[in-house]
């Protein structure tokens, strides 16, 4: 069994970002980039399925600039056998992510792809689902568990209100949540062999996919702050503020 | 043209988050019709027909529906959309399953948790966790969007029903099994929906104090918990209750946040809510920033003072 591994570079998520002076997008400039979270636990579950026998290939793939190889060493080191970077300087889009992805399977062939939910920079949630919809694979989002069983795999997804139990026939795409696992720490020495690994670099105008973007961003602003609040010394004059002042009924 | 909500349900009642979508789909001024998906669900394509200003309803009913896989419901939906300029949802689990494979098979670009709708095809957003709002422009002939349900008001109940409209339903696909759920039982209110929200930390310590201290406030004011993603992480509380970016997002009257450091992913599940009220013992947590009341005290002193002192 063969994993394909979606991983996108992304502001570290320790980092708040800022805005540039006109407004036009977010000021990422020499800010410090790392994989996004959840498409590490995405490659430490390929990893473990590995590990177990149950895969033979873990193949990670990113979209955007040579910076990309970063993240790509990155999943080298924590053990993926082979990168491939689909080179553009475009910003790329979640439809044209999927459309790019979609050409990466068709060449790949993996019974199952696996990505991170959401990235934590533009928190839209979508890459996983459109990349289903277009290679018509059935889908498991917001996965907590996974096990293969035979031809199928069995996910457990985080829903509003407790999870739900799915079995998908393979090939299939599987979005990952924050508790499928916890990603194992990058070791320095195999970050070093990482470096001297080749990563596959595709153009990604030779895949032919309409990666046009659909949307356009007029601007970026603060978000409205909330007004200051005061402390207060004691329970008693907490619930006499929330009484008096705000009107609760306690 | 038209706009189409999908509606959400759990087999017995519509949620309340696809009224406030229907408010929210009354900026375009167009006919709404309301898609509800299942099976045997009559009951509740009858409460979308009520819904004040709901032209029609579109009730797709059939066994392999029961579910509301992604892949069968996406289907359907794209099956009509090109009828409609906007497909509109409540953001929620439910939701972000469904609709981006639904944008896909139309060939057109999501937008999701919209915070504001400023015209016909521009809308603000937030990125990086909230710490951003961005404003967006899609050119695409049919939108696809979810809403921030908490910015929009519930649209009331009409005496007027809308037409019921039996649709066709694509056959199945037999690629997805559904295997089991479990739903977390609890006597109180839903979290996304509550007046008073009560969130614990990790400084809560285990799983039983979490609930030997939160429990008995949350009963003597009627509300929900919630809890960070640090707590959840820790095994004090169920993943569904986790309030934050990658969980729900509340915007309750009033929200008390106990042994809560404030995270930007936390702060941006809660920070639309009307009242916050905050007890660290870190008089420098970040929490307190966002708290318009904040309480400097150990929480295993506090709470329970507060509890003794509500009536």
């Amino acid at each position: 069994m063969k994993i394909l591994v979606a991983v996108k570079r992304v502001v570290d998520y320790n980092i708040k970002v800022r805005i540039k002076p006109d407004g036009s997008d977010v000021d990422i400039d020499g800010v410090k980039m790392s994989v996004n979270p959840f498409d590490e636990n995405a490659i430490e579950e390929a990893l473990r399925l590995k590990e177990k026998g149950m895969a033979t290939e873990v193949v990670a793939v990113s979209f955007g600039t040579a910076a990309n190889q970063d993240v790509l060493r990155h999943a080298l080191a924590m053990g993926a056998d082979r990168a491939i970077l689909v080179d553009s300087d475009a910003a790329l889009q979640p439809l044209a992510v999927a459309k790019l992805l979609k050409s990466i399977v068709s060449r790949e062939q993996p019974d199952i792809v696996l990505l991170g939910k959401q990235a934590i920079d533009d928190d839209a949630g979508q890459t996983g689902q459109m990349l289903a919809a277009l290679l018509d694979y059935p889908q498991a989002t917001f996965a907590s568990a996974l096990t293969v069983n035979g031809n199928e795999i069995v996910v457990t997804r985080e829903v509003d209100g407790g999870t739900e139990t799915l079995a998908l026939n393979l090939p299939a795409v599987v979005t990952a949540d924050l508790r499928l696992n916890e990603p194992r720490f990058v070791k320095l020495p195999n970050l070093m062999l990482a470096r001297k690994k080749t990563i596959e670099t595709i153009n990604s105008t030779a895949l032919g996919a309409d990666t046009a973007p659909r949307i356009k961003q007029i601007k970026v602003t603060e978000p409205p702050a909330r007004k200051a609040g005061i402390k207060v010394g004691s329970v008693t004059e907490l619930l006499d503020r929330l009484r008096t002042h705000e009107g609760i009924q306690l | 043209m038209k706009t189409l909500i999908l509606a959400e349900h759990n087999g017995t009642e519509i949620n309340q988050s696809t009224y406030q979508a229907v408010t929210a789909a009354q900026f375009w001024n167009l006919p709404i019709e309301v898609l509800v998906a299942g099976s045997n669900v009559n009951a509740i394509a009858q409460q979308a027909a009520s819904i004040a200003g709901v032209s029609r309803v579109i009730h797709a009913d059939a066994e392999h529906l029961s579910h509301q896989l992604a892949e069968d419901t996406a289907k359907l939906i794209a099956a009509a959309g090109q009828e409609y300029k906007v497909i509109v949802a409540a953001h929620s689990s439910f939701s972000r399953n469904i609709l981006p494979r639904a944008a896909a098979l139309l060939d057109v670009a999501m937008v999701s948790d919209v915070l504001e709708i400023k015209a016909d095809n521009t809308y603000v957003r937030s990125i990086y966790a909230g710490n951003v709002y961005t404003e967006i422009q899609s050119t695409d002939a049919v939108q696809v969007l979810t809403i921030h349900s908490s910015n929009y008001p519930a649209a009331a109940q009409s005496e007027h029903k809308a037409e019921i409209y039996l649709a066709g339903v694509p056959s199945p696909q037999h690629k997805t099994r559904w295997v089991s759920e479990t739903r977390s039982q609890s006597d109180r209110p839903a979290l996304g929906s509550a007046r008073v929200v009560i969130s614990g930390g990790r400084s809560l310590g285990s799983a039983e104090s979490f609930e030997q201290v939160l429990s008995p406030l949350a009963a003597k004011l009627g509300a929900a918990l919630g809890a960070t993603r640090a707590a959840v992480d820790a095994g004090f509380a169920p993943n569904d209750i986790q309030v934050g970016q990658t969980g729900v997002v509340v915007a309750p009257e009033l929200y008390i946040a106990i042994g809560v450091s404030g995270a930007v992913q936390h702060t941006y599940g809660m920070r639309d809510s009307k009242i916050v009220v905050a007890i660290n013992q870190d008089p420098d947590a970040p929490i307190f920033q966002v708290a318009d009341y904040g309480l400097v005290a150990d929480l295993f002193e506090a709470v329970p003072a507060l509890t003794a002192a509500v009536q």
